[in-house]
């Protein structure tokens, strides 16, 4: 039971209307794994994640956590079963202050470790400017706070949706750093990456997407440099 | 002298009922972006609830906001969940058209069951009680009650939106209503709140109001419109700034209709259009 996955996609597909972004996708994830997907832009690798977390259509079967059906439900329902997303583009709440954005992620009140305190001691930082609105912090700082708005959920799976988009390699490299201490703690995670050295860096599994399908997947350290390359461009 | 200031005093005092009107339209906009055209219909439809009441129970109109107040918040949720939710998407017209469709059905079930006979709530002597602050200047204590009361209304409202964790998802589901459920925010029911709470004031701002002047099933809409002019004067984003707004309207109008009655309705949309005009933003309002 103990290797039974934590998380199992099986066949998902996902449609923008007429457009077929996903085609049949397998994907499992262990408890206490880290799964990285990696893929062009467009590959639809946000489109999985977002078809994880509840925000588009999908057949119950589609999705199953820790042996129950998920797909389809609201992502109200999912995140109350403990998976939580770290959106692309990091997307806080303007309006919030920055502890306000922190705790709106608990707002389902899941028990676990993270709370306020213990995101604020990940990130000091961020407890120095607790009241500023979050709009107002760097790049890399709202980054934490979307991080730390996710952990706050005590999730399960951590989904977190290209984490350096837009942030200087410096700042990449802290929040992975970061990435690295909270996933020590246990916590699952599917990390989309566009950067394929980040991503072999801190995941034991490696799925390469294109064009909405998994062309290439297995252990990290397996897959060597020209195979995801050559997954990666399709040639 | 003492006329001007106490001309300026009504036009203050009714001021607050226009910021009360406007509150619950500055409520659903900046939570779900809906612009309610029945908003007027519901303050009628709220002052004949209060009839109701009053009739049957044989209570005082103020007494009867116990149950007019938390009846009006029921209909608000029961009506977004039922129907606004439906409606409500990134476009801003058809929430829009379908409140004005339910101001219509409102309008016409309230012919229907009560006739187009003037009403009135029958408060008591409260209704001509007044403080007399100097030989001259008198204050009625009903409006200054209204005023009172939308005072409290406001300050609790903004209390709410910013200190409370209901303010909190209000706030998150108007920044971003896809990413707040991902925080475990069900959106549908957080609307329903925000209707309930902007009913809740409703029906508070009709039974003042029906104490105050006579309504019929078409009074609604006029209702509507300083609700609007008020919100707009004092910027959408702001709750403090609706009172503001409603402030001005009331002492424009309250002036206008001292130099020639006829003028009071038009000095008021004056002033609207002049705030359109040079500060479309509203007094209080962030430039976007």
């Amino acid at each position: 039971m103990l290797d039974a996955p934590l998380l199992k996609v099986r066949q998902l597909e996902a449609f923008y209307g007429d457009f077929q972004a996903l085609y049949g996708l397998d994907l499992e994830l262990k408890t206490g794994q880290v799964v990285a997907i990696v893929g062009a832009n467009g590959a639809g690798k946000s489109t999985l994640l977002n078809s994880i977390a509840g925000l588009m259509a999908t057949r119950p079967e589609a999705i199953e956590l820790a042996g129950e059906r998920i797909g389809g439900k609201a992502p109200y329902q999912i995140v109350a079963q403990g998976i939580a997303l770290v959106p692309e583009g990091r997307r806080l709440f303007p309006s919030l202050s920055v502890e306000e954005n922190l705790v709106i992620g608990g707002h389902m009140k899941r028990p676990g470790p993270w709370k306020l305190a213990r995101i604020y001691e990940l990130f000091p930082t961020l407890a120095e400017r607790r009241h500023h609105p979050a709009t107002a912090l760097s790049g890399g700082q709202q980054q934490m706070v979307a991080i730390g708005r996710a952990l706050m959920s005590n999730p399960r799976v951590l989904l977190c949706d290209e984490l350096s988009l837009g942030l200087a390699p410096i700042v990449v490299r802290d929040i992975y750093a970061h990435l690295r201490a909270i996933i020590a703690d246990g916590v699952a995670a599917i990390i989309v990456e566009q950067d394929i050295q980040q991503a072999l860096k801190i995941a034991g599994h490696l799925y390469c997407m294109l064009e909405g399908r998994i062309v290439l997947h297995g252990a990290a350290r397996s897959l060597t440099r020209e195979s995801i390359a050559a997954a990666y461009f399709g040639v | 002298m003492a006329d001007w200031i106490n001309t300026i005093i009504q036009g203050i005092l009714i001021g607050g009922l226009y910021a009360m009107f406007a509150v619950g339209l500055a409520l659903i906009f900046g939570v779900m972006k809906l612009v309610n055209i029945a908003h007027g219909d519901l303050i009628v439809l709220s002052a004949y609830v209060a009839l109701i009441v009053t009739q049957s129970l044989g209570l005082n109109p103020l007494v009867s906001l116990v149950f007019v107040v938390p009846i009006m918040g029921l209909i608000g949720y029961i009506l977004q969940r039922g129907l606004f939710n439906r409606t409500i998407g990134n476009d801003l017209l058809p929430p829009l058209l379908v409140s004005f469709g339910l101001s219509v059905i409102i309008q016409n079930g309230l012919l229907e069951l009560f006739s187009a006979d003037n009403r009135r709530l029958l408060a008591g002597p409260i209704e001509v009680a007044t403080i007399k602050f100097s030989d001259a200047i008198n204050v009625g204590v009903l409006p200054l009650l209204q005023f009172v009361l939308a005072v409290l209304v406001i300050g609790g409202l903004q209390a709410l939106m910013f200190r409370t964790a209901i303010g909190r998802s209000f706030r998150a589901v108007s920044d971003d209503p896809r990413i707040a459920q991902l925080m475990g925010l069900n959106n549908r029911h957080i609307f329903g709140l925000a209707m309930a709470l902007s009913l809740a004031v409703v029906a508070l701002a009709g039974v003042l109001l029906a104490i105050r002047a006579n309504f019929d099933p078409a009074t609604g809409p006029t209702r509507l419109i300083f609700g609007f002019e008020a919100v707009i004067i004092g910027g959408l984003s702001s709750f403090w700034g609706t009172l503001v707004g409603g402030v001005i309207l009331g002492v424009v109008q309250a002036i206008a209709a001292t130099i020639d009655p006829g003028l009071q309705i038009l000095a008021g949309h004056l002033a609207f259009l002049l705030v359109l005009a040079f500060r479309p933003q509203g007094l209080f309002g962030r430039v976007a």
